[in-house]
């Protein structure tokens, strides 16, 4: 058996993360009046989990299907720089990669991308499958269960994912002055966009932090790079 | 009905986001500034979305039982806790803190 290294421990992390971030999704999805095949099959078509819980609550809040998607859409607007990041990266033929653009989501970017943008396709594609395994699995247990479960939030799983998202991160931030810059100004803009902008759309500008990153210096410099164990934890 | 046809809108938009660099990589040219800043698109989105999911309430930033659980996980980071003890350390305290409020 091939040893367990830190990667192998983060992506159980994620996998167990998502499933109970599926979970709520799931409970929360029938709360707002969706029936339980359109909780699962939203997971498997939107797979975004930020998106899916917007656009459900802006149904529920008597939004119409069209401005309830662009809620979602606003939001995964993000997966269009993954997205380019990624296809550099990506070998295989149209079809390969057709499959492969339905896993770029932040945990399989950030966990298979290196300082210098370059992607590692097969961590990308095994972070990518099973987050959409967990969060399938979650939708699905959270659907079918929803009066069996409480609110989530009493659990505090709500606080799950900022703290796995700036685990993510840290190993970057520790070493790369540009990803600080580029981190704090997208932490801004997003605290300025929730004041400003439609309720729950405040991210959607952290995007353009990543130009406070201009010329910070692209890469760290060799004696401080981490090293690929300590990146994902000790 | 509503919402299978938000379901097909956000799923094939959300796609096309997705799938636009995978299908038009080695063909897509991008100026310099834009390629030289993609690999900081990462943390800048993290962090935002950290931001957004750890202080937003509606229209408003709020310290809240979340703002107690990140405040830990961030010390559990620099003590170099590994990334489940980070964020199970974050859930636990914000469950915590829920109930005891």
């Amino acid at each position: 058996m091939p040893p367990v290294t830190g990667i192998d421990r983060t992506v159980a992390t994620i996998a167990l993360a998502v499933l109970a971030f599926g979970i709520s999704f799931g409970v929360l999805a029938r709360a707002a009046g969706l029936d339980a095949a359109q909780a699962i099959a939203m997971s498997a078509i939107v797979f975004a989990g930020s998106a899916q819980f917007a656009a459900v609550a802006a149904l529920d809040g008597g939004a119409s299907a069209l401005s309830a998607a662009l809620a979602g859409i606003a939001l995964n607007s993000r997966y269009l720089p993954l997205g380019i990041v990624v296809g550099r990266s990506l070998g295989g033929g149209a079809a390969r990669r057709a499959f492969d653009a339905h896993l770029v989501i932040d945990e399989s970017v950030a966990l298979a991308t290196d300082e210098a943008a370059r992607v590692d396709e097969p961590r990308f594609r095994t972070v990518g499958l099973t987050l959409l395994t967990g969060w399938l699995a979650g939708t699905t247990a959270g659907a079918l269960g929803a009066g069996l479960i409480g609110d989530p939030a009493d659990l505090g799983l709500d606080a799950a994912f900022p703290a796995l998202f700036l685990a993510l991160i840290w190993p970057r931030l520790r070493v790369e002055r540009g990803a600080r810059r580029a981190a704090l100004a997208g932490a801004a803009l997003a605290g300025i966009g929730v004041i400003v902008l439609p309720v729950g759309l405040g991210v959607v500008v952290a995007t353009a932090g990543a130009a406070a990153a201009w010329q910070a210096g692209g890469r760290p410099h060799p004696a401080t790079a981490p090293d690929p164990a300590e990146e994902a934890g000790p | 009905m509503s919402a299978w046809l938000l379901i097909a809108a956000l799923g094939a938009t959300t796609y096309a986001l997705r799938a636009t660099g995978p299908l038009t990589a080695g063909t897509l040219r991008l100026p310099a500034w834009i390629d030289a800043l993609l690999p900081y698109v990462m943390p800048a989105v993290l962090a935002g979305l950290v931001v957004t999911a750890t202080f937003a309430t509606g229209d408003r930033l709020v310290l809240g039982e979340r703002a107690l659980g990140l405040g830990v996980a961030v010390l559990a980071l620099a003590l170099r806790a590994p990334v489940l003890a980070v964020v199970v350390v974050a859930a636990a305290t914000t469950g915590l803190a829920r109930a005891l409020g």
